[in-house]
């Protein structure tokens, strides 16, 4: 099968890989590109395991196809470790108890990400719907809702 | 008796075991926020080649001829796999702790008996090349009438789901047909009552949709071993399965797991580890099977349906009287681990209530639809659900508020249960008082004032009279015998009370039961030590 060379910023890094035609994004990162942290749950854009950023904007891995991020910016849960350090995110979903199975977790930060980067104060119905298109079977919303409220607090603060 | 040798590592030791309100930390919490806990599926491993299976079009059929000439012959196949192929191809779940018969093929043979069972598996160099070669198998179903209800399926003449259980019931103990329960006289209880009140429940099938599919990847490993990384909830009891199907000794297998995308009782079935490994004895390259979603959905065990016929007889002072149950579990076409939840269900009757006359009569029923598996309290929560929709409406009928009317009939320490334990440690009406106080549910000062450590045993510890039935001639098996009944001191009056029957007087001290009967003491009715 043809391949096409594929060239993009992940995680604040420049990577190139070669593609088959109709290959989604999430795919493209975790076989080709090794990041593991975005996970498939259903390949349909139902359950938002797949989460990620394109250029600051929340999107589906599992329905973007790998090569319309040419020449973009991909942000997974990876990067959002600041060095050594807890992003305030990751610190209140811990300290919250917002993860049970964890299998949901990339893709409810990267959500709750993209709500703070563009609202840092919102209410808990924003939240609510931010985190609306993300299943978490274990049903642990009110943690992690709880928690995004605190991430916020937390920045307000400091 | 096991020694703990506690002044070893005496200094590294908190025995201050007391958790309960402090909080803490899980130890997988910061691999979930970072992203790096491990599941089976993020292994990347060099040559991985990737399984998926051909399932079944039709709900019951006879496989007259499967053709996989032009599969084999697709582009990237390395390896189509058949039932022949299959050392052991004829499993149950429970067989480990040898409980029931084996029912279920890997991969169908003569027969499939649910709509997605696995027939031919092929192994690929990627997903979508298996699946274009699963789309070049032709198979010849010759369809046979299916039953998807489980009266329906209990009616003389109907159709036969499995072989192995001409009745379509799992056997007990190798000749009962159904779990039960008879504790006093309910016809007289009925014959007392107020009111009789009789109603039906309907439990539907529940997928468990763990967001992480069922998977693993089966590699061979550099010892001659294979290594297996699996969704599995049940780590060691699915590398067992897979020593049993594969004929091989369980130390071929390293199983690593534990990381798990949300179970809830849907990954215990096993149902990709043994064709994984297959794949990978027969490749000799790592090989990886995962469910889609919608195979996930479609074919993924759910709980099973259940139902729930439930007759009452109530006093207008809101004592219940006489409980009678009959139920149907809905096993689909295989045992799996339904017949376990008849055990607990029957366990179980009549609820957390002190009834004087029970009766319970309960069915592990084969049907054609997807074979039912664990889930979260199987065989319980169903029928508290029958239960308490139950107890709503008894209240309703005697006028009594339903918080109240619940503590009425609550147990007691000291209490006879229906399968005659004495109640212990009971805090119903604890839970209830607490429940109605967080409600702000208005319950009455004597209802407040009440205590399941009060009141209980007298004549609430009786064992009631119960009428004899037909006894089953051959002896009971072994593994039936319990301590608990060598307790009971039957008058002669009293009638054989349950499935298991009274086992002959045991040694003393008693003999330890076999080794899954200690794991597994609630399928067996043997007494947890």
């Amino acid at each position: 099968m043809a391949k096409t060379a594929l060239q993009f910023r992940h995680n604040g890094r420049d990577v190139a890989i070669f593609v088959d035609g109709g290959v989604n994004l999430l795919l493209a990162l975790r076989e080709l590109i090794g990041d593991m942290t975005p996970k498939f749950g259903c390949g349909q854009g139902g359950c938002g395991a797949c989460s990620v950023l394109i250029d600051g904007e929340l999107h589906l891995s599992c329905l973007t196809l790998a090569e319309t991020v040419a020449g973009r910016s991909v942000e997974t849960l990876e990067s959002m470790k600041d060095g050594p350090n807890l992003h305030p995110l990751q610190r209140a979903f811990a300290d919250n108890f917002a993860a049970q199975c964890g299998y949901c977790t990339p893709g409810m930060l990267m959500a709750a990400k993209a709500l703070l980067d563009r609202n840092p104060q919102p209410s808990r119905a924003e939240v609510v719907e931010a985190i609306s298109g993300n299943i978490c079977r274990c049903t642990g919303y009110e943690p992690i809702i709880n928690a995004v409220l605190a991430a916020s607090a937390s920045r307000a603060r400091a | 008796m096991l020694e703990l040798r506690k002044d070893i590592f005496a200094d590294e030791r908190d025995d201050n075991l007391k958790e309960i309100g402090k909080g803490t930390q899980r130890q997988d919490m910061l691999g979930h926020v970072t992203g790096t806990s491990t599941y089976f599926d993020d292994h990347k491993l060099q040559g991985m080649l990737h399984l998926k299976v051909l399932r079944s079009a039709h709900p019951h059929a006879r496989l007259r001829r499967i053709d996989t000439s032009e599969a084999d012959r697709a582009p990237g196949v390395r390896r189509i796999i058949r039932g022949s192929d299959v050392p052991r191809n004829l499993n149950t779940l429970l067989s480990l702790i040898n409980f029931g018969k084996d029912d279920e093929p890997t991969l169908a043979v003569d027969k499939v008996r649910y709509k997605g069972e696995p027939i031919v598996a092929v192994v690929a160099d990627s997903p979508l090349e298996a699946f274009e070669a699963i789309a070049k198998i032709r198979v010849d179903y010759e369809p046979l009438p299916a039953v998807f209800d489980v009266e329906e399926a209990l009616k003389p003449g109907a159709p036969v789901v499995n072989e192995t259980y001409p009745k379509n019931t799992f056997t007990y103990h190798e000749r009962y047909d159904h779990q039960k329960l008879r504790f006093g006289d309910v016809e007289r209880g009925f014959a007392e009552s107020d009111h009789v009140l009789e109603q039906r429940y309907q439990m539907s099938p529940i997928e468990h949709a763990p967001t992480e599919t069922n998977g693993s990847i089966a590699a061979p490993d550099t010892n001659g071993r294979y290594v297996v990384y699996t969704s599995t909830q049940a780590l060691f009891f699915s590398l067992d399965t897979c020593a049993k199907i594969l004929d091989v000794p369980s130390n071929t297998f390293h199983f690593i797991g534990g990381t798990v995308g949300g179970g809830f009782g849907g990954k215990v079935d096993t149902l990709t580890e043994p064709l994984a490994i297959l794949g990978a004895m027969l490749t000799g390259r790592p090989v990886r099977y995962v469910l889609g979603r919608e195979e996930e959905m479609q074919y993924g065990p759910p709980r099973g349906a259940e139902r729930i016929f439930i007759k009452d007889g109530v006093k207008r002072d809101g004592r219940i009287v006489a409980r009678k149950i009959t139920a149907y579990f809905d096993s689909g076409a295989y045992t799996r681990l339904s017949s376990y939840a008849v055990v607990k269900c029957a366990a179980h009757l009549p609820g957390p209530y002190t009834i004087p006359n029970v009766y319970g009569d309960i069915y592990c029923v084969f049907t054609n639809r997807t074979p039912a598996t664990a889930m979260r309290g199987f065989g319980v929560t169903g029928m508290d659900f029958a239960i308490e929709c139950q107890m709503d409406k008894l209240a309703h009928l005697v006028g009594i508020d339903p918080m109240e009317f619940r503590i009425i009939n609550a147990y007691r320490d000291g209490d006879m249960k229906a399968h005659r334990r004495e109640a212990k440690n009971t805090a119903l009406i604890e839970c209830v008082q607490v429940a109605a106080d967080k409600a702000k549910w208005p319950l009455r000062e004597e209802f407040k004032r009440m205590s399941s450590r009060k009141e209980g045993g007298g004549a609430r510890a009786e064992i009631p009279p119960t009428p004899r039935e037909p006894v089953a001639s051959r002896p009971a098996p072994a593994q039936q015998r319990t301590s608990y009944d060598r307790g009971i001191a039957m008058p002669a009056s009293e009638q054989r009370p349950v499935a298991p029957p009274p086992p002959p007087a045991p040694p003393s001290p008693p003999a330890a039961p076999s080794h899954g009967a200690t794991r597994f003491s609630s399928v067996f009715g043997t007494r947890r030590r």
